[in-house]
């Protein structure tokens, strides 16, 4: 009689616990799958994410599956389950490591690229770009420009500093972006 | 002898200054009544949010944050912020960069771009513990001149305020107590319900990622306050949370075509009630819940006028 694995794995990659790891999930191997996890996930509760399945699926090197599945996106990081979890495995910051490593191979959505890139180009992901909140500062008293980096361009010039330097920029596709926007205002303009 | 007036830098962020300004508003009135100086952080940028920017490079995102931390290290205060999310990635990354050697020095690499250094030498509190902390809870319920007396509050606490809790070492994360305290100075009555300590739905890149299923998060919350028998008011100390709820119920009209109509404050603007100040003063109704739907906070369960 043929006999059959208990598991089968296609493709494991046995250096993906060493990256997670070392990323900021240091405790990962501390599991043994009770589940109080997923039990305390609102984020578990309406949608396909299940964070004992994708530490399971981790600790048996499912490199792939775990960093191109699109309910990597859905935890909130609301660190309910890192507070409950009887092994101290921290799986808020597992998680939050296993999502580096998924933007490092390429697995990031257009949004969040967008939203990363408000951060380099304004120096704040929800930056002050309209009339419409200055004028809604000054309707409550205050100066239109707060002291951050909104009215302090030499403050942006230096995220855009540390950005190139950590390669962030070129991890987001920033200059693609960049000129995309541009085109896209050159048009509206003819 | 003078007592000399604690000092904070004091940490803006994004979503207060840029949308929610009668938080910074009423931040202002509330800190100078309670004797505690905010110095302006020149130049300070994105925290960058913890959920968002940690989940895709924890070396940026730790970068970016230390370059906040060292405008505060060059005065030598404390800074303090009204944010869940600058709150977690300030005081997260100070911890981690005070503790981990490694990536102090990759952060530090980095910074040296600007010429900057993070050295490791303040502390970072929210805006409730420095108020709690230099001023304390008795004081500031002299201070309230309109005990909002009746007035039935639910809380939102968030979660980046006090989680995680064997990190953050400040309040149980499963029966707080902390925040509640100082909204009770107000004179408010407390409303329990069963998901108070669930998050708002908007964190960890959730809200850019899928709006709806952020807003679903939201609209559970809701449903919880009314299975509770109602409230006057939902209170919380973050503006990310404040806009969840806040705009959130105009968002949850359309992607789930359920009305509901919560007045949300931060627990500053709340305080700025209870200590005097009619909404006008710090533009209460500029929340961007009233601009688009059109409304008003409701005055009479505020207390305030028929």
């Amino acid at each position: 009689m043929e006999t059959r694995p208990p598991i089968i794995i296609d493709e494991p990659d046995d250096s993906f616990v060493e990256m997670i790891k070392k990323t900021g999930g240091p405790n990962i191997q501390n599991c043994y799958q009770c589940g109080t996890c997923s039990g305390s996930c609102p984020a578990g509760a309406r949608t396909n994410y299940l964070v004992r399945g994708i530490i399971r699926k981790a600790l048996l090197g499912l490199k792939e599956q775990v960093i191109s599945a699109p309910e990597l996106w859905y935890c909130t990081t609301c660190y309910t389950c890192q507070d409950r979890c009887p092994q101290d495995v921290r799986p808020t910051d597992v998680i939050k490591a296993i999502r580096n490593i998924a933007v490092a191979e390429g697995y990031m959505l257009d949004n969040h690229r967008k939203t990363a890139a408000k951060v380099v180009e304004a120096g704040h992901a929800v930056p002050l770009d309209k009339d419409m909140w200055r004028k809604l500062r000054e309707s409550v008293g205050l100066e239109p420009v707060p002291p951050n980096a909104s009215g302090n361009p030499w403050a942006i010039e230096e995220i855009r500093k540390i950005t190139k330097k950590s390669g962030f920029d070129t991890l987001i596709g920033y200059e693609e972006l960049r000129k995309a926007a541009e085109e896209k205002a050159k048009k509206k303009k003819e | 002898m003078s007592m000399a007036r604690p000092k904070f830098y004091h940490f803006l962020g994004c979503i207060i200054p840029h949308r929610y300004p009668s938080i910074e508003k009423a931040t202002r009135l509330v800190f100078e009544d309670l004797g505690v100086e905010l110095l302006d952080m020149v130049g300070a940028t994105c925290c960058p949010a913890p959920g968002v920017f940690g989940s895709f490079d924890r070396i940026t995102w730790a970068s970016i944050a230390a370059r906040n931390l060292t405008i505060a290290e060059e005065g030598g205060h404390p800074i303090t912020t009204g944010c869940n999310g600058c709150f977690a990635s300030l005081w997260d990354a100070n911890h981690e960069l005070k503790e981990d050697e490694e990536l102090r020095a990759r952060v530090n690499e980095n910074l040296a771009e600007i010429d900057r250094e993070f050295k490791g030498t303040i502390e970072v509190t929210h805006y409730v513990d420095a108020l709690i902390q230099t001023v304390g809870l008795e004081k500031i319920r002299e201070r309230v001149t309109r005990p909002l007396t009746g007035v039935r509050m639910a809380l939102h606490p968030g979660c980046h305020w006090m989680r995680p809790r064997a990190l953050k070492q400040k309040d149980d994360s499963e029966r707080p107590h902390i925040f509640r305290e100082l909204c009770e100075t107000t004179g408010a009555e407390y409303v329990h319900y069963k998901d108070e300590l669930m998050c708002c739905g908007a964190g960890g890149a959730v809200r850019t990622a899928d709006l709806k299923v952020s807003l679903d998060f939201t609209k559970q919350k809701f449903e919880s306050i009314l299975a509770a028998g109602g409230a006057d008011v939902i209170v919380t100390p973050c503006p990310f949370c404040e806009l969840q709820l806040d705009l959130g119920q105009v968002e949850i009209q359309k992607h789930f075509d359920v009305k509901y109509e919560f007045d949300v404050l931060h627990v500053m603007e709340f305080l700025a009630l209870a200590f005097g100040y009619e909404p006008d003063e710090f533009g209460l109704k500029t929340h961007l819940q009233y601009m688009q739907r059109k409304s008003e906070p409701h005055w009479e369960r505020l207390g305030l006028k028929a």
